[in-house]
């Protein structure tokens, strides 16, 4: 079993060497490999492994520098998670300005995949709100990068992959809040039509949105759209989350447990949970935005033969949605299934990295069971539609897609190379150049 | 707000203590060789909390500076509520076997330079009639093995003085308390193999915070090797010393 994979357990990484860089002062680990930066591992595809190379972890670079609590500026090594983070400045009444659906992310891997929240449309990626971080090339150079200094650099790292050099520490800014409760509303929609007018109403008023969508039953797209606000409450008010406590998936399960019918069954069932809808309640930020971090290695519950993640995003304000539809009439003739799908438009904030995969539109991730040359057939042939309409597939959920989707998906390709620095690269880079 | 000393203060185990200290806002006191890992930590723990800070740049090892930084810290602080001695290398067993240089190198780091430290800081307690002192020992002291017994023997000379403190200071108010530790993932074993058996640092940390504010006297962690070490120890001599442990 190797000691360093990626979330999605597929692909199977190679002959890694692992050597943690000891502090923010230090040189870089060095062994003749290619390197990569190596955070908690929770990009899904083969971003963060890297086959007969060499993974520089940042366990060791987990220590504050700076906080002010007036400003909410805060300054932190690189290999500082986002759990962490939080259990600092939330008693404060501080924020992460934007979160991915994990707090189990160091802030070296939300800067390099410029990772996005239910915030988008409001606040951007995380990236819009990173002021300056330090780079240490493979050379022994250490970089101050800022959109003032070395701001080509700044802008090649941020979404960069890890592929720039290493981010020993980074500055960013913390948002505030009344409290650690969401006000939360739930409306059940039954086509992509409801689904883009509720969009649309509800990030006028509220902070964050997501849906749920079922896109294996229904005929149209159905689903649960949540939304929420950072509400006021006095008790408890700045409460922060539990440790993880005995819920985990110890091993991993049998293929048979995730099959069409479960996730059928599992589809059904959550719609039909949720179908009394049109609920409002306040709900702790921990399950509003990391439903899954409480089960320990959840990613365990596809087997040994792993999962891919699919994530793509699309312009549909010109086709009403039309391309989306063809990638879900895909998927449901495909018969592969889909536990989890999440469903949320992205606002028309410019994202800056080269890389960077938000844009303004509509993005949906998937989770698949790993069924193998199937499912990767599905998955090109929705590739060719995100293609066709300018839209991106998410490199940190990826694990397969082709060198000229690559290409396509991202127009600053060659703008970017001229930054990867001279020793480093990925599994996932040596795939799609 | 408690006056907390912290020697050894760079170890990994040694900063997961002292960030669940600072998080609930008390006085710090870190005592350690390398300047620049101080540095780094003690901005950390400003950060986390911590109301005041102070550092102690001097090389543990270094037996002869021991009665003055001592005196140096008391006359500063006045009282100190806790102290963790958790400083310690595991060294090169193989080369331990062979080698008096590094034999007395694991002896010194791991235990002599306890029990000097233990001499002036107990008498400091003492007086001020209050506080406790945990040490940070090993399951490797329980029993002798071929792996690495320079390091063992080194960390049960530290459990039969910690035990022994603790039953002199009983009648003074201050309270010992010995942590036997079971191997942890950090920089100190970070050529070894992880089994399951090792435990996280954090956890560990957590475990060593409990153990002190619920005066306890000796704690095994993480727990389980309570049973491991009662098993080991139980096996006869006769059959042990054919193991290959």
């Amino acid at each position: 079993m190797n000691e360093f994979p990626s979330w999605g357990l597929y692909p199977k990484a190679q002959e890694q060497v692992f050597k943690n860089i000891s502090s923010r002062f230090s040189k870089l680990p060095t062994s003749g490999l290619a390197c990569l930066p190596r955070g908690l591992g929770r990009s899904y595809g083969d971003s963060c492994l890297n086959d007969h190379g060499l993974l520089i972890g940042t366990s060791y670079l987990n220590h504050f520098i700076d906080f002010d609590q007036n400003t909410g500026k805060i300054i932190c090594e690189s290999g500082v998670s986002f759990d962490e983070i939080l259990k600092v400045v939330l008693p404060t009444g501080w924020f992460l300005p934007v979160t991915p659906g994990t707090k189990y992310v160091t802030v070296g891997g939300a800067i390099a995949n410029d990772v996005h929240g239910k915030n988008h449309h409001r606040a951007g990626n995380f990236g819009h709100h990173v002021l300056k971080f330090e780079l240490l090339k493979s050379s022994g150079e250490r970089l101050i990068c800022s959109r003032e200094s070395n701001s080509d650099l700044f802008f090649a790292t941020i979404g960069g992959l890890g592929l720039t050099g290493f981010i020993t520490w980074a500055e960013f800014k913390l948002t505030k809040i009344q409290s650690s409760w969401i006000h939360q509303q739930q409306i059940q929609f039954n086509s992509l039509a409801d689904f883009f007018s509720l969009s649309q109403e509800s990030e006028r008023d509220f902070e964050f949105t997501v849906s749920w969508v079922d896109c294996v039953n229904s005929k149209d797209i159905r689903g649960i759209f949540i939304r929420g606000n950072f509400g006021e409450i006095e008790k408890d008010r700045y409460r922060l989350h539990k440790e993880p406590g005995m819920k985990r998936v110890p091993f991993f399960l049998p293929k048979i447990t995730l099959n069409s019918l479960s996730v059928r069954a599992f589809n059904e069932l959550y719609y039909r949970k949720n179908l009394s809808s049109n609920k409002k309640n306040s709900i702790h930020y921990d399950p509003f935005f990391y439903p899954l971090d409480s089960i320990h290695h959840w990613n365990k519950i596809y087997g040994r033969r792993g999962f891919l993640q699919y994530q793509f995003v699309i312009p549909y304000k010109d086709d009403q949605g039309a391309a989306l539809y063809e990638i879900f009439d895909i998927l449901k003739k495909s018969q592969m299934g889909s536990f989890l799908a999440v469903l949320k438009t992205f606002g028309s904030i410019p994202s800056e990295g080269m890389l960077s995969f938000p844009k303004e539109g509509v993005t949906l991730a998937l989770d698949f069971p790993n069924h193998g040359e199937k499912l990767l057939k599905v998955l090109s042939k929705c590739d060719e539609i995100v293609k066709s309409v300018q839209g991106a597939v998410y490199p940190a959920k990826d694990a397969r897609m082709s060198k000229e989707s690559f290409a396509a998906f991202y127009p600053r390709l060659s703008e970017f190379e001229k930054h990867i620095d001279p020793k480093f690269s990925s599994s996932f880079w040596r795939r799609v150049r | 707000m408690k006056k907390i000393l912290i020697i050894g203060a760079t170890s990994a185990i040694a900063q997961e203590v002292a960030k669940i200290y600072a998080q609930k806002k008390h006085e710090l006191i870190l005592w350690g060789r390398n300047a620049e890992m101080l540095n780094i930590i003690s901005q950390d723990l400003k950060v986390r909390g911590s109301s005041a800070l102070t550092i102690i740049n001097h090389d543990l090892n270094d037996l002869t500076a021991h009665a003055s930084k001592v005196d140096e810290i008391w006359s500063t602080h006045s009282k100190i509520d806790i102290v963790l001695l958790a400083h310690g290398v595991l060294g090169d067993p193989r080369k331990a076997e062979v080698n008096q240089q590094e034999m007395l190198h694991l002896l010194n780091s791991n235990f002599i330079s306890h029990a000097s430290l233990l001499t002036f800081i107990s008498q400091k307690m003492v007086k001020q009639g209050y506080g406790t002192i945990a040490v940070i020992s090993s399951v490797a002291g329980d029993r002798g093995k071929q792996s690495n017994y320079v390091y063992g023997s080194a960390k049960a000379g530290m459990t039969t003085f910690t035990d022994g403190l603790r039953n002199r200071l009983f009648s003074t108010g201050v309270h010992v308390v010995n942590l036997k530790l079971g191997p942890v993932d950090t920089p100190m074993t970070k050529d070894h193999k992880k089994t399951p058996l090792f435990g996280k640092a954090p956890s560990v940390g957590r475990g060593i915070v409990n153990a002190i504010e619920a005066r306890k006297n000796t704690v095994y962690l993480p727990f389980f090797w309570r049973f491991i070490m009662m098993i080991i120890k139980s096996i006869p001599e006769s059959i042990f010393k054919r193991l290959r442990l």
